[in-house]
This record gives C-alpha cells, sequence and structure tokens, in this order.
C-alpha cells in the first residue's frame, strides 16, 4: 500500500473537527462534528461544502475543440462533438466488453476539453486517454487545482454572495468567474441531486475560498459520508459499486448518457469501445436492470445483500449494489442490479441480511426528486 | 458502573445486570438507525452476538458480556434508534440480564481504567 496522499484543504477539515479516512489513497474527511445525518439533511435544507479535490481534473487540447471532441468519442458513447461552448454533459469511458470503465464529467471549453474523472479511477482513466487519443491530443493533468462542490437549495443564494454572475447559470453550464480573489472554473452541477455549483480552484487559493463559503451561517461543512446518502437517495451511480467494468451502461439506466447521434442510425453511430453490446442493448435487451429498492422494514439493506422471489429457497436474481439508511426519506433505501424479468416497479422481492429473508419492494429511482435550475 | 473492551456498560440493578453501549461507542458508530435486540427468555453464552446496530455508516453486533438469561429488552430504542446516540448511558439501554453471580462484574474495568482505554 503506498502512502496516504494530503489534499490542500486537509488542515482546514482537522481544524473543523472533521473524522479523516483513507478514500481512494487520500486522506480525505469523512464527517464533521454535526455527523453524517445532520450533515445530509442540511445539504437538502440549506448548503453543504463539500471538499472533492482528490477527484481528477484533465484538460486536453488539439487543433481545436472539434478535434479534442471527435478523438475523445473513440472513448466514450457520448456526443462530445456537439457539446455546446462551457456546456457541460456526464459521460463514461466504456471497455471492449460493454462494461464501464469510469462515469465522468466533461465540459467544451473553448479551447479545450476539460474532463472530471473519480479519484480511484484517476490514473486507469490517464492511462486509457494517453493510449487512445492521437498524437495530435495532449493531456494535461491538473495537480495544482482543489475541487469544492456547494450544493443545496441555497447554494446560489450563498455563492451569488462571491460573484452575483452564478444566478445566471444553468444546470450544467461552465464559467471561469472570479470568487474570492481567484480565477475558478465553475459549473452548475454536483452529485446530490441539489442544485449547486463544483468549483475548480487554485491550490493556493482554496482555503481562502472554504473560508469565504464556510462563513456563511447557511453553509455546512460536509463529508464523505453523507456525500454517498445523498447520491444514493438521489439514485446516481458511484463507480465500483453500482456500475464497473462489468456492468453495462443500459442495464444501469445509463443509456441517456448516449445522444442520438451515437445511437444506431446517428450520424457518429458506434465508433467506442463495447458499441456492439451497448447499443444493442439500447433496443430493451440488457438482461438486468438497475433498480431502486425500498426495505419495508428499519433494517438497512447494504451492498452485497443478495436479493430473492421468494422468503425461502430459490437462488438470487440480484443484488444490492449501493444500500444504507437514507436521511430525507427516512429510512433505509437501496439500488440494486436484478434480472430484468424482476425489475417492474412494485415487484415484491426478498433481501438476505444476516441469514433472514426481509420484503422489499421495487420502486422508481431517484428516492427524493432532482432539484436541478434547468 | 463496569465497562467492557466491547464498549458496553454494565450496571447492576436488584440481581439484574443493565447492559447498554458507552458514549465513545455510540459517538464512533455514528447516528444510529436501527437495532435488532434478542428475544426476553434466550439464554446466552458470553460472547455471543446477541445485538445488531446499524447506524448511517456501517452494522456492527454487541456481544453478551456474561452468561445468562435475557430478561427484558428496551422495545424503545428499536422504535427510535436515534436514543442511542441521545442517551446511551441513560435512556438507551439495550438489554437486562439474568447472570450466576454478580461479582462476575468485577473482572470488567471501572470507569477510570475505561476511559485510560478510550483517550
Amino acid at each position: 500500500m503506498s502512502e496516504l496522499l494530503h489534499l490542500p484543504l486537509e488542515a482546514l477539515h482537522v481544524e473543523l473537527g472533521a473524522k479523516m479516512v483513507p478514500f481512494a489513497g487520500y486522506s480525505m474527511p469523512v464527517q464533521y462534528g454535526l455527523g453524517v445525518m445532520k450533515e445530509h439533511l442540511h445539504t437538502r435544507a440549506a448548503a453543504g461544502l463539500f471538499d472533492v479535490s482528490h477527484m481528477g481534473q484533465v484538460i486536453l487540447r488539439g487543433a481545436d475543440y472539434q478535434a479534442v471532441a471527435q478523438a475523445f468519442e473513440a472513448l466514450v458513447p457520448v456526443d462530445v462533438a456537439g457539446l455546446g461552448l462551457n456546456r457541460q454533459r456526464y459521460g463514461y469511458f466504456t471497455n471492449q466488453a460493454g462494461g464501464i470503465e469510469d462515469d465522468l464529467m466533461l465540459a467544451n471549453r473553448g479551447d479545450h476539453l476539460f474532463v472530471v474523472i473519480n479519484a480511484a479511477c484517476k490514473d486507469a482513466d490517464i492511462a486509457l486517454m494517453r493510449a487512445g487519443l492521437p498524437a495530435g491530443v495532449t493531456l494535461e493533468v491538473i495537480e495544482d487545482r482543489a475541487l469544492l462542490a456547494l450544493q443545496g437549495p441555497l447554494a446560489e443564494d450563498v455563492l451569488a454572495g462571491l460573484n452575483p454572475a452564478v444566478r445566471a447559470m444553468r444546470f450544467m453550464d461552465v464559467a471561469d468567474l472570479d470568487l474570492a480573489g481567484a480565477t475558478c472554473w465553475v459549473s452548475r452541477s454536483g452529485y446530490t441531486g441539489e442544485d449547486g455549483y463544483e468549483i475548480s480552484v487554485p491550490a493556493d487559493a482554496a482555503e481562502d475560498l472554504a473560508r469565504a463559503l464556510l462563513s456563511d451561517e447557511r453553509v455546512e461543512a460536509i463529508g464523505l459520508g453523507a456525500r454517498d446518502s445523498l447520491r444514493l437517495e438521489a439514485g446516481l451511480c458511484l463507480y465500483g459499486h453500482d456500475i464497473d467494468a462489468h456492468t453495462s451502461p443500459i442495464e444501469v439506466g445509463l443509456g441517456w448518457a448516449i445522444q442520438k447521434v451515437r445511437r444506431t442510425g446517428g450520424a457518429r453511430a458506434g465508433g467506442f469501445p463495447g458499441a456492439a453490446r451497448i447499443l444493442s442493448e439500447l433496443d430493451g435487451k440488457a438482461p438486468r436492470a438497475r433498480v431502486g429498492l425500498l426495505p419495508e422494514g428499519r433494517a438497512p439493506m447494504r451492498e452485497g445483500v443478495e436479493l430473492f422471489t421468494t422468503a425461502e429457497g430459490g437462488h438470487p436474481i440480484g443484488r444490492v449494489t449501493s444500500g444504507g439508511f437514507g436521511p430525507t426519506v427516512g429510512a433505509p433505501v437501496a439500488m440494486g442490479l436484478v434480472a430484468r424479468d424482476h425489475a417492474t416497479v412494485g415487484t415484491q422481492l426478498y433481501g438476505e441480511v444476516r441469514g433472514k429473508r426481509l420484503p422489499v419492494t421495487v420502486v422508481t429511482l431517484p428516492f427524493t426528486p432532482a432539484n436541478f435550475k434547468r | 458502573m463496569k465497562f467492557t473492551e466491547d464498549h458496553e456498560w454494565l450496571r447492576i440493578e436488584g440481581d439484574l445486570v443493565v447492559v447498554g453501549i458507552t458514549e465513545h461507542a455510540s459517538t464512533q458508530l455514528g447516528d444510529v438507525v436501527f437495532v435488532e435486540l434478542p428475544e426476553v427468555g434466550t439464554m446466552v453464552a458470553a460472547g455471543d452476538e446477541i445485538v445488531v446496530i446499524e447506524s448511517v455508516k456501517a452494522a456492527s453486533d454487541i456481544a453478551a458480556p456474561l452468561d445468562g438469561e435475557i430478561v427484558e429488552i428496551n422495545e424503545a430504542i428499536v422504535d427510535e434508534p436515534s436514543k442511542v446516540n441521545a442517551d446511551p448511558l441513560g435512556e438507551a439501554w439495550f438489554f437486562k440480564m439474568k447472570v450466576d453471580d454478580l461479582s462476575l462484574l468485577d473482572q470488567f474495568m471501572d470507569e477510570d481504567e475505561y476511559k485510560d482505554l478510550v483517550d
């Protein structure tokens, strides 16, 4: 095991009373004094500040944006070339088997493509991009910027106090904005199901910006624990759990991220790893489906719990891929991957927890409605 | 009051031993969202995992501190698991058990020894 990596805001987290834990090789705040439950509820009610500096930030340059975008489309099933200027889009790297190598955000920044990738996949993603992109495209890993997320219904009001221009941004808009004296790359996005912003800030200005945001009484520092329960209630996938190298994007319900132009019959159909499987599954042929799961009792059903159709006997027809307690729902919530025949909303299944089959119902995702400013 | 290395507290009440978890344990667990208690009348052996506690973070077990019989359980913490965080040493006791010999409690730590363990 290599040594734990430390990020620019570590001292601030410790000062704020964070419990630091190793995560994807980084020392990260899992919770602060409020605890996971209150941090979660605060984010849904007001505004939460998350340090997500462990995520990878990459800039790709070529002759122009179109050159980079078209090259990048060999790695992802997403319409990159058609992405508008200063717009961001969700996507994922696929593999030859039609599985997902990582999920990501990409943005058209005019003269370059900006990509944000998961911490745990960073090295593999960079290798994948270096191997899969032509010599004319250069890849710059951004090591000198932190990444903050301000999430929640009051995020706009809070951030507008530092720069009113953030109010004009729509969901998935990207802009360079001055915040607390530093030029930041701001996107109106996040991964909590709430309105909010992700802010790439120069490392040496990150603490000033974080303190400026935290000095607003509507803002609390929020750890990775609540980040996980927030994204679970929002029905958002976590790489390595709900999605991985063996799950196709279609069976996990991420087909919406494949725009028409990349689908069969589109002007730039296919041309990404695993296209044959992925495009054929778009016709409703995926053998499994990701579903929302609402346990009937109070016992959380966590990742790995096997799912059955009957209270006794039989073979598992799926498993929980993310599960825990949903503070906003006020009850346990989970997502799972099940055989397609058992994926209909309202289907009663059983999850085996500590040797007991507990009833659980297939429900629509998300558990909490998205609150984006579209 | 006595304390175990598993962060349980033990209190004598008449001829029974009342068992709960310490403030330290409840803080470490985080927000408790689910508690499963043994049935009244269960005969348990020291070390048997008889309680399941789930917090927002993870599931953990609590072991019987001694051999004996479970004679009473605290349904209030099943109905409202957050009591375990709110008042771990008082209202949120877990179960009461009958043991052969109350002097068996002498093997456990007193408050000072327990404080040394967790500090």
